[in-house]
């Protein structure tokens, strides 16, 4: 038995690392530290396994050897005229990386989860900028926290006990030294131990924003509420922004997928510049899995962009809501796909989800997955974080050596062998060899 | 493999060779006797001149603000694109190329050694993934002490052998190589929103001036005995009249320096040599600061020469940067690292008809041409603030040619045309010069012994390129000269042809230098328990997961020191 303490945890882009797990003759059987997430990730990382490769023959998925999956992979892969490369936010850095050279070498498209999460974050970033700071600033300096759209309490547990209300900074010691504002369309978990809860109606963020901006200009707010929201509370919000020492705006999907999308995100960025005439305020956007951020920042060193990339010109070309595979695959423009670390046929479009089962389909992931069962070819892998080491990036850029801890399923590989083996049989079969 | 490089014109600065027929014998990725060669390859470059492969030590090429740089420019990757080719990426942007356009470009130009002069400890370890991606080029980078609070409450006690355990241990951990200041102790306050004005205004809540900062960092980069001096991004950069805080920053450490041994390197000066007191009556500071540098030997800089270009500023000086967001209603990106530093992005144009640019255009090339001793002098731009590294070359050129200059000028603001002292300095770069602050200066201030000289033993950096002093008049003809430096016939990395007619020829990939200083063992005992004690208060990590292991580095090569007087 053996006890392995400062662990990452690989559930959400929070990225605790002072998880303790207890590992015994290669299987985890304590966790301590981690969150709920955290500990169903851990303890049940056995459970809807896939342990061996399978291809589809005659309509029927059968075990097969990993250098015959690897070849049927590399011959999808190589024969497809456009395939589409989804997923990448679950896996490490490294794999990440492999897979933007795999789709430069196929003429693919490659696309992240961000285009169905943060993506509006992204663009917005493209025309405004973002004035952020990493996690520990708000451990130690902030004294308001906003949480807009967001509900840590239910989605990323421990941010609020690690860095923000809950956190002991060197000049926040305590609850009482922070004030916790919620913005949120009903009273979720989080709202209910704020200092002050805003209900915003739904999908009208963007003119609450716009109104706060007022506030801060003293401009005259001619109605008496605005997206369902007293006009003096909103006064009260922005003088409370206003004369805060150090204020952090975290926003999650409530803001970014909400009508207006971008636009709202515009208008946050656009506040929190507003704010800093006055004082300092800084803003982060909430990601979801744990290395979807490290997806977007790998991308960007490879490419110049953060998601969304057609590479059937032999350079990369950036233009979401064309190149994103949502799009692709609903306008049935791509004839092959690999899915890995994602479950796309879960939450895809009806009409993406049939495109991807109409044409040839691999996947890697360490679970069974809706998207794996119609798969032709699966390809289990080991989890980043638990079973295979890698590096993610944290919400607010942060990089976290992911460790290794237990042993994988025997014979089941990191996805980084995975791609770097297809890789290595795709330029074989180029070359002739 | 052997390689034998006849007929070349050599400029060696560091062996004293200027401009002489000679043959370069290449054994194993290094220089050798020609004597030692047995079955070597002959690459004739009659017609070519040969330098040390080029070394840049100032480029913002990797890590997380440059790639945030990448993120926030997507117009910036439609200025260059180049289909990927049998062996090589795809080409991607113009000032925040892809980590492999960077490596691939330097190599073009003939460079093959570039430091990544400001990286946050805490985030690192993403510098070293992108420096791993970056082709063919040998790196290394340096990690921004200034504002970490270690640093500051150590140097506040007058510990200065507890701040030289703990900055031997920072730099093992995050795997650097030399001291960087930015604006010393500016990041700090800027965590509140605030700036700090000369070097004698305190830091909030650590009441310790940028003069204690710089003098106790100075101290322990003594001690340490690290290759490089520490390199300072002066404070009030940017702002009209600071090249007296410039001089004030010299002149702190004049006390604490050794006769002739640089102890203090100026990153970009020309951004920190502005005199007058408005942005109306901007003028030159160059001739005060190249007076002192004249004087006095403690004291190197690199250029941070601007060119008229929309290019994409990027510093760990984060109040200055929200200073030049709102001077120019630009998109800004802010990042503050905690407990350590901070920075922000902002595109910027410098336009030839604007005065300030144009000022600040002349200020470069007036310092570069003021300081007599080329030693003290390296070419950059600072990349990408004042202009991207691709464009070296036009600076090259005002170097060697006052036709060039004349013709620059020409075209630049009237009022700043009028001002500028440029049209009166007739002094013309010879290519030995060129060799010096392009190559040899920056490879020995650097402390990078294998690197920017031909001598037996270098390692087997040689650039080739189509320029014949003897035959063509570098004044006249600066346009070819400009077009033959930017396309090197030949660049040879480790003693492989990497590339020819300045295209990059595959994707291989160079060193990454550290330093791992040996301290006693009590200090770093103490240096452990300060650590155990207040390393998780400050930081949203722990501890152990902090330091970034030698094999997350694709080939590192570490230079061990023993630090003595600790």
């Amino acid at each position: 038995m053996e006890t392995f303490t400062g662990v990452t945890c690989p559930f959400c882009g929070c990225l605790c690392d002072d998880i303790e797990v207890t590992v015994e003759k290669g299987n985890i059987v304590k966790v301590k530290n981690g969150c709920a997430y955290s500990l169903t990730k851990y303890l049940n990382c056995n459970r809807d396994r896939i342990t061996t490769p399978l291809i589809r023959e005659n309509d029927k998925q059968v075990v097969v050897e990993l250098p015959a999956a690897i070849e049927r992979a590399a011959k999808i892969l190589s024969d497809a005229e456009y395939p589409v490369l989804y997923g990448w936010s679950s896996t490490s850095a490294e794999a990440i990386g492999l897979g933007i050279e795999l789709a430069e070498e196929v003429g693919g498209a490659i696309d992240n989860t961000t285009s169905v999460c943060h993506g509006p974050t992204t663009e917005a970033l493209q025309e405004l900028g973002l004035p952020g700071c990493t996690l520990g600033q708000v451990k130690n300096r902030a004294d308001l926290i906003i949480y807009w759209g967001s509900n840590p309490l239910q989605s990323h547990l421990r941010h609020m006990s690690r860095y923000t209300i809950g956190a002991e900074g060197r000049w926040r010691k305590s609850r009482d030294d922070r004030t916790l504002v919620v913005v949120d369309v009903r009273r979720t978990y989080t709202a209910r131990v704020a200092d002050y809860f805003i209900q915003v109606e739904p999908n009208r963020d963007y003119e609450l924003i716009t109104a706060l901006r007022m506030a801060l200009r003293h401009e005259e707010i001619e109605q008496e509420r605005v997206a369902g929201v007293p006009v003096e509370d909103i006064e009260e919000l922005a003088d409370l922004m206003m004369s805060c020492e150090f204020g952090a705006l975290f926003y999650g999907l409530g803001l970014t997928m909400s009508s207006g999308k971008n636009r709202n995100i515009d208008a946050a960025i656009s506040l929190v510049r507003d704010l800093n005439r006055w004082t300092k305020f800084v803003m982060i956007p909430m990601r979801g899995h744990f290395n979807v951020n490290g997806a977007n920042i790998v991308f960007l060193w490879h490419t110049g962009y953060p998601f969304a990339i057609d590479f059937s010109h032999g350079y990369p070309i950036y233009a979401p809501g064309a190149t994103s595979a949502v799009d692709i695959l609903s306008r049935g423009e791509s004839d092959a796909a690999l899915i890995i670390s994602s479950d796309p046929a879960a939450n895809f479009p009806r009409r993406a989800v049939e495109n991807l089962f109409k044409n040839p389909l691999i996947v890697i992931d360490p679970h069974r997955t809706v998207t794996s069962m119609r798969a032709d070819v699966v390809i289990p892998s080991a989890f980043v974080g638990i079973e295979c080491e890698g590096t993610a990036y944290r919400m607010d850029g942060v990089p976290i050596k992911m460790r290794g801890i237990a042993e994988p399923p025997k014979g089941v590989l990191p996805d980084e062998e995975i791609l770097k083996g297809i890789l290595t049989e795709i330029r074989r079969l180029k070359r002739g060899g | 493999m052997e390689l034998l490089i006849t007929n070349a014109i050599v400029y060696d600065p560091a062996n004293g060779i200027d401009g002489e027929k000679i043959d370069i014998a290449v054994k194993d990725g290094r220089i050798v006797e020609t004597s030692e060669l047995k079955d070597a390859k002959v690459l004739d470059a009659s017609g070519l001149v040969a330098m040390p492969g080029g070394v840049d030590i100032h480029a913002h090429i990797a890590g997380p603000k440059v790639n945030k740089g990448r993120l926030l420019r997507p117009e910036d990757h439609l200025r260059m694109i180049n289909r990927r080719r049998e062996g090589l990426r795809p080409i991607v942007g113009y000032t925040i190329p892809t980590t492999f356009t960077t490596g691939y470009w330097y190599a073009s130009m003939g460079y093959t050694t570039v430091m990544e002069p400001a990286t946050p400890p805490l985030e690192t370890r993403h510098t070293h993934e992108e420096l791993n991606d970056t082709p063919i080029i040998d790196k290394a980078c340096f990690p921004v002490v200034d504002s970490n609070w270690f640093v500051l409450e150590y140097l506040k006690e007058g510990d200065i052998q507890g701040c030289s355990a703990y900055l031997a241990w920072l730099l093992r951990s995050v795997k650097g190589y030399a001291l960087k200041l930015v604006s010393p102790g500016s990041e700090e306050a800027w965590g509140w929103g605030e700036g700090l004005k000369g070097i004698d205004d305190p830091v909030p809540y650590f009441d310790i001036t940028p003069r204690e900062i710089i003098r106790g960092l100075h101290a322990v980069n003594k001690l340490l005995k690290l290759p490089s001096p520490i390199h300072i991004h002066c404070n009030d950069l940017g702002s009209p009249g600071n090249y007296r805080v410039t001089l004030d920053t010299m002149r702190c450490v004049e006390d604490l320096s050794e006769r002739d041994r640089p102890s203090l390197h100026i990153v970009h000066i020309q951004f920190n040599a502005y005199a007058g007191s408005g942005w109306g009556d901007l003028s030159s500071g160059a001739s005060e600061l190249a007076k002192y540098m004249n004087s006095h030997s403690h004291v190197t800089a690199d250029l941070g020469q601007v060119l008229f270009e929309d290019t994409t500023t990027m510093t760990a000086d984060g109040p200055w940067q929200y200073v030049l967001h709102r001077l120019s209603g630009n998109k800004w990106v802010n990042h503050d690292v905690e407990a350590e530093t901070g920075g922000g992005i902002v595109p910027y144009e410098y336009r030839r008809r604007n005065y300030v640019n144009a000022i600040q255009w002349s200020i470069g090339l007036e310092f570069a041409l003021m300081v007599k001793d080329p030693w003290k002098l390296c070419l950059t731009t600072d990349h990408p603030n004042g202009g991207p590294f691709i464009e070296y070359p036009r600076i090259m050129t005002w170097l060697l040619s006052s036709k060039a200059r004349e013709a620059a000028l020409a075209r630049i603001n009237r009022r700043a045309r009028r001002k500028s002292s440029l049209g009166s300095i007739d002094r013309e770069y010879s290519l030995y010069e060129l060799a010096i602050v392009t190559r040899a200066a920056p490879a020995r201030i650097l402390g990078l012994e294998g690197k920017g000289h031909l001598g037996i033993g270098a390692d087997a950096d040689v650039s080739l390129y189509k320029l014949n002093p003897y035959i063509m008049d570098l004044s006249k003809d600066y346009k070819r000269v400009r077009e033959a430096l930017r396309r090197a016939a030949y660049t040879i990395k480790g003693g492989e042809i990497v590339a020819i007619d300045g295209e990059a020829l595959n994707t291989t990939y160079g060193k990454t230098y550290w330093v791992d200083v040996e301290v006693p063992e009590r200090e770093e005992e103490r240096v452990k328990r300060d650590l155990n004690e207040k390393f998780e208060r400050y930081y949203s990590v722990k501890l152990e997961n902090y330091p970034i292991e030698e094999r997350d580095l694709r080939f590192p090569s570490p230079l061990h020191i023993r630090g003595e007087g600790i």
